[in-house]
């Protein structure tokens, strides 16, 4: 088992969520946020220690994980973008934006650019559709976004 | 235009504040509703009219009346936040600016059915809003507004966040609640229904922001004030209209139940922007319309009856040149994407329509394929636990029975010069 750093702050942090819900369960969604904040990914370590501290099985924690598209079982990079390419946000030419990023980074959608620094993942609806078409840099919200948007980001 | 009620003070820079909520509404719903006994609120919002704003337009009296009073243990408030429906982006207005108005809404739902606790469950990337409703929670427990004993009313209010993690289905109220709880998304068979097993198995209410946001509104000024708003008394009250699209001006947008479609768009989204053909009228889980209904009203049996659905109130204006296979594959994926992968008939339709839908895209399109389109989509239809599979046919159905020929054009030469 690797090291996890900040492990103490993160039991306390992980004992207040418990405490917060009437069943330990419960809390098993905000303890996997809470750890992919600490750690940046839900790897087999986190499954590990969050198996224990709520005395479920290793593979019911990454079944659950795993259900839900925003834990990653690997590092994003220091940038993520998401990408919404659902109805509002094609119509605006999000594929085309996709694409751009894609070539730019030389990356594909999924993947983290080989320096680490950025990372494209696309989503479905993200909510705020008349910012179309809308994009998350880590949380924020960005757009409408065009393809200006990409050559800047790209080089920062 | 009449005056908005739950977006009267947006744009007042201090909105989301506890001082500014004093300013602007004063927590008056709440505060009669203390004086009031359970099963005078539970009536007063039946005689309002008021249904879910979520999605299923469900009526909210009726919805609380089946929690059982005598039932000797907690029950709980589960708070929609969840918002996911494509076109959707309505709940997260008030979440951010009016979270004080939620918080009072939740603490009346609470004194209806007798609870204690309530759970926000918000959709894992409103970041911000989840931080603006916890900061909302604690000011409003300092001051005496939430928790123990308060407003001296004897009774107790905790309310709690959880943030979703990007699972469309987890917006399907029992979906939600196995989250909450937990697990995957997979939504329960029913019955037994929430009001009676729900939340660790305790009876519960799932209602969304906006439903709850009307609450304080309806207690202080009176269901016959709200039941006179709208169309009539089982479409009443405004709603909150997400548009995007080909409009000029894409926004949030509060008008009362049953305004016209064209007018909504024309008056409130600064118009159409290029000639329209194709709206989606409630989230992309509604029926898609064609111009012989533009001038619906928007609101729940209106929708109805011309075959589609309010459903979140979101809509999405096609102009002219889209290409509206384009748009019904892009649907399509969506739901194959969300199914969560319990019910036969919705985790392989979804992705067999997609595949389809794909190869015709590709210019591989074949004789028959309308046809087997539609066998497949009539078999996702009432034979699944949820409506996220009925949501899928129903909208390519809609697709296809409204602009056949663009379909069979596909089939025929795959993409088209709008793709």
């Amino acid at each position: 088992m690797g090291r996890l750093e900040g492990l103490q702050d993160w039991e306390v942090k992980a004992n207040d969520l418990i405490k917060a819900y009437p069943d330990r369960k419960a809390s098993l969604l905000p303890l996997l946020h809470l750890s992919q904040e600490f750690w940046g990914c839900i790897n087999e370590d986190v499954i590990d220690l969050i198996s224990k501290k709520l005395k479920l099985t290793p593979s019911y924690v990454y079944g659950v994980a795993s259900f839900y598209t925003m834990y990653h079982f690997e590092r994003k990079g220091k940038i993520h973008i998401r990408i919404c390419t659902n109805v509002s946000c094609q119509i605006k030419g999000a594929e085309e934006i996709l694409k751009k990023l894609e070539e730019k980074l030389g990356i594909k959608e999924g993947g983290v650019s080989e320096d680490g620094k950025i990372s494209i993942e696309k989503v479905e609806c993200l909510g705020a559709c008349d910012r179309a078409p809308v994009v998350m840099v880590n949380d924020h919200y960005e757009g409408p976004v065009d393809l200006e948007w990409v050559e800047k980001i790209v080089s920062q | 235009m009449m005056e908005p009620i739950l977006t009267k003070f947006v744009s007042d820079p201090e909105s989301y504040t506890l001082k500014g909520y004093l300013k602007n509404w004063g927590f008056e719903g709440l505060k009669k509703a203390l004086k009031m006994k359970p099963e005078d609120i539970i009536e007063e919002v039946k005689a309002s009219g008021l249904r879910g704003r979520g999605g299923a337009g469900f009526p909210t009296g009726l919805k609380w009346s089946f929690v059982p009073k005598d039932f000797p243990g907690p029950k709980y408030i589960v708070i929609n936040a969840d918002e996911g429906e494509p076109g959707t982006f309505k709940d997260k207005v008030i979440i951010e600016k009016e979270p004080f108005m939620l918080l009072e809404g939740i603490a009346i739902a609470a004194l209806a059915i007798g609870a204690e606790d309530a759970f926000i469950y918000i959709r894992g990337e409103f970041v911000e809003g989840a931080r603006v409703l916890g900061n909302a929670i604690k000011e409003a427990e300092e001051e005496g507004y939430l928790g123990k004993n308060y407003l001296n009313s004897g009774k107790n209010l905790y309310v709690r966040i959880t943030r979703g993690a990007g699972a469309y289905i987890c917006g399907e109220e029992t979906g939600l609640i196995e989250s909450l709880e937990g697990k995957r998304g997979h939504p329960r068979l029913r019955p037994p229904f929430p009001a009676t097993k729900g939340f660790l198995g305790k009876p519960t209410v799932v209602n969304n922001v906006e439903t709850l946001s009307c609450l304080p509104h309806i207690i202080s000024k009176g269901a016959q004030w709200f039941s006179s708003i709208g169309s009539n008394p089982k479409n009443s009250g405004t709603k909150l209209f997400p548009v995007s699209g080909d409009v000029k001006k894409p926004g949030v947008y509060e008008a009362p139940l049953g305004i016209p479609l064209k007018q909504l768009i024309e008056d409130y989204a600064g118009g159409f922007d290029g000639k329209p053909r194709a709206i989606i009228p409630g989230g992309v889980s509604a029926p898609v319309l064609d111009e012989r209904d533009f001038e619906i009203p928007m609101d729940f049996d209106s929708l109805l009856n011309a075959k589609s659905m309010l459903g979140s109130g979101a809509i999405i204006v096609l102009n002219e040149k889209r290409c509206l296979f384009r748009s019904a594959l892009r649907i399509v994926s969506f739901f194959a994407e969300e199914s969560c992968g319990q019910c036969s008939p919705c985790r392989e339709g979804t992705r067999w329509l997609e595949l389809i839908m794909e190869r015709i895209r590709e210019g591989e399109g074949r004789e028959g394929d309308l046809e087997l389109m539609k066998d497949i989509a009539s078999g996702m239809i009432g034979t699944t636990i949820c409506v996220l599979s009925d949501g899928c046919a129903m909208s390519l159905l809609s697709f296809i029975e409204k602009f056949e020929e663009e379909f069979k054009m596909h089939i025929g030469e795959g993409k088209c010069q709008n793709w």
